[in-house]
């Protein structure tokens, strides 16, 4: 608790896309993956430019190319399924290095590669530069369902403190002895995990009495309205629209 | 099983997502009937449970591992409701914070994980539970068939909607055969843990567990020497129908109440006046001489009044001054208690 509140996946800083409204950066996020998907894998060069995009955003954050690669290997698990695509899609075969390929398989994979890996980053960008508290807002300025945004938000606040409790019954059980080898070991997991939704529910009831009798009624006040300029939006989504002209450039030539 | 951005083309992810959103308009309805008002911090705990028992690590063996998927046990533990809330959450939180799964692909992802895995296992978990006896060995075994059958059922799910919009023609059937027969597998484990979970909370809170509500045990009484059934057994009826009981009872017991207290403290009130007549009378007797100042209040007026029927004919002022209160108590409180009645009558007819 005493690290700051700031979520691990956040990078502090001052920039211009730091100082945007959270919701504007959501909305060109969320449109310039919808950009990435719908355009043709064919269009190879558009996705390097999407990439030059995507960079340039990162410069102006001053979010340091490596923060952003390592953040990029929690795709791991697709590339090793995109990589096994070649071996096992349909169509003409091409012999690439004594290795029969699927051509639609090879197009397969660089789809799911290209567009995966843009659509990482942008969600890794938007991670990096708002604030957990400010994404919250920016969801519920976006007009998602109050209730469901209040549920985020407990899950964000006490997501640190059960998982810090599952630390520490892994630590009680390790210092006992245990160390879980196999499945036969599963039923004593099991218990753990039994009593960690034991300890979760009931610290959601206490939640619950603890803000009945702050005056909670179904509702959170909305404290900080957040807004945005008209100059704010279109700097904000200047990445869509640039994204999307690369797209239809994509469709045409 | 996170599907990222570009697995799925945009025509299908936005129906996906339009499924997805009406998936979940139905469960925030749903889990405020599950909930009430308790949903936001119940629902919003249950979530970081499922997203950290996420990263608690089951070994296989020989160095793999598996993890929980949660939409079953969420199922069984909080309810289908407010189980797609939490999945759907958890399934949010990634793909925005962790980019665990496309923001193009939530629709899909909520679709598949956390809609289909819960609607699947609870309608396994609550078909199997009217099945089998009402013992606590039958949840842990429903769970387990419910846990089983989930995670399949999810790989099916995901097979169709490849099969809609798919952006590689990788044949049906091999998507079909790897992906459900991968699942089979961690289906097991899944059913093995879910079940083991769910049995591990009902020996330590039964309450908690929503798919053992009917579960509670009668009340037994030692009697001699032989077991009997105690006699003020608790109703079968289910919780709800019970609380809708217990309100009715509740209203009536408390109109009656209002009533009989509103008689009583009418007869109170009218011995209580005698006094107040009594502290006006001497205010009266204090104030004789400002009558004009004092004559605002008809407490007062009265007590005024009383004060020059006394000076004349002694206590006869005072047996007068006691019935005027007494017909004006009554009166107040009979209109009083008209009122409280006609209050009463939109409740009852809301309830």
């Amino acid at each position: 608790m005493g690290a700051g509140h700031a979520h691990r996946l956040y990078r502090h800083g001052h920039s211009p896309v730091h100082g945007l409204p959270p919701h504007t950066k959501l909305a060109a996020a969320f449109l310039f993956v919808v950009v990435v998907v719908s355009t043709p894998r064919e269009a190879m060069w558009a996705f390097a430019v999407y990439a030059v995009l995507l960079a340039s955003v990162a410069y102006h954050a001053r979010v340091p190319a490596g923060f952003l690669l390592r953040r990029l290997l929690i795709e791991v698990p697709f590339v090793a399924f995109a990589v096994l695509m070649p071996f096992v899609a349909e169509g003409e075969r091409v012999h690439v290095l004594g290795l029969s390929l699927s051509v639609n398989g090879l197009w397969g994979a660089w789809n799911v590669l290209a567009k995966g890996t843009l659509g990482v980053a942008a969600s890794v960008l938007l991670a990096a530069t708002t604030e957990l508290r400010e994404l919250l807002l920016g969801l519920q300025r976006l007009k998602l369902p109050p209730l469901l945004v209040q549920i985020a938000s407990f899950m964000i606040r006490y997501g640190d403190v059960i998982t810090d409790e599952m630390r520490r019954m892994r630590i009680a059980r390790e210092s006992r002895g245990f160390e879980a080898k196999g499945v036969r070991h599963w039923g004593v997991l099991a218990k753990s995990a039994g009593a960690l939704f034991i300890r979760s529910y009931e610290r959601g009831e206490r939640v619950h009495l603890a803000m009945v009798s702050r005056g909670y009624a179904g509702s959170m006040p909305v404290i900080d309205e957040v807004t945005a300029s008209g100059a704010q939006w279109r700097h904000a989504l200047a990445l869509p629209c640039a994204a999307l002209v690369v797209c239809l450039l994509g469709w045409f030539l | 099983m996170h599907v990222p951005d570009g697995f799925i083309d945009a025509p299908t992810s936005a129906v996906a997502g339009v499924v997805a959103a009406g998936a979940l308009a139905v469960s925030l309805r749903g889990a405020r009937r599950e909930l009430d008002e308790r949903t936001a911090p119940l629902a919003g705990l249950v979530a970081a449970f499922i997203f950290a028992v996420q990263m608690l690590n089951f070994p296989v063996a020989a160095g793999t591992s598996g993890h929980l998927l949660g939409g079953a046990l969420a199922a069984i533990l909080v309810g289908p409701y407010t189980a797609v809330l939490c999945v759907s959450v958890v399934l949010l939180m990634q793909g925005v914070l962790f980019a665990d799964g496309g923001l193009t692909a939530l629709g899909v992802n909520i679709t598949d994980m956390a809609l289909v895995t819960t609607v699947v296992s609870y309608a396994v978990f609550r078909g199997l539970l009217a099945v089998l006896p009402r013992k606590r060995r039958s949840v842990t075994v429903a769970s387990f068939v419910a846990a089983l059958l989930s995670v399949p059922a999810a790989a099916v799910a995901f097979t169709l909607v490849y099969a809609i919009g798919g952006t590689t023609d990788v044949s049906i059937g091999k998507v079909a055969t790897a992906m459900i027969g991968v699942h089979v597998l961690i289906g097991i484990g899944e059913a093995v843990i879910t079940a083991l979970t769910v049995g591990a909370v009902i020996a330590v809170r039964p309450d908690l567990v929503h798919g053992a509500r009917g579960l509670r045990q009668r009340l037994r009484l030692r009697v001699d020497g032989a077991l009997v059934d105690a006699p003020a057994a608790e109703p079968a009826t289910p919780a709800p129908a019970a609380a809708r009981t217990s309100r009715r009872t509740l209203w009536v017991t408390g109109l009656v109440t209002s009533l009989v207290l509103a008689g009583f403290v009418s007869f109170y009130a009218s011995a209580d006046p005698d006094g107040l007549e009594k502290v006006a009378h001497d205010k009266g007797i204090d104030k004789k001489e400002e009558e004009h100042a004092a004559a605002d209040s008809p407490l007062a007026d009265y007590g005024v009044k009383d004060i020059s029927d006394a000076r004349l004919s002694g206590g006869l002022a005072g047996v007068i001054g006691v019935g005027v209160t007494v017909v004006a108590g009554s009166a107040v409180f009979w209109a009083l208690r008209r009122r409280r009645g006609d209050d009463a009558s939109p409740v009852n007819t809301s309830v």
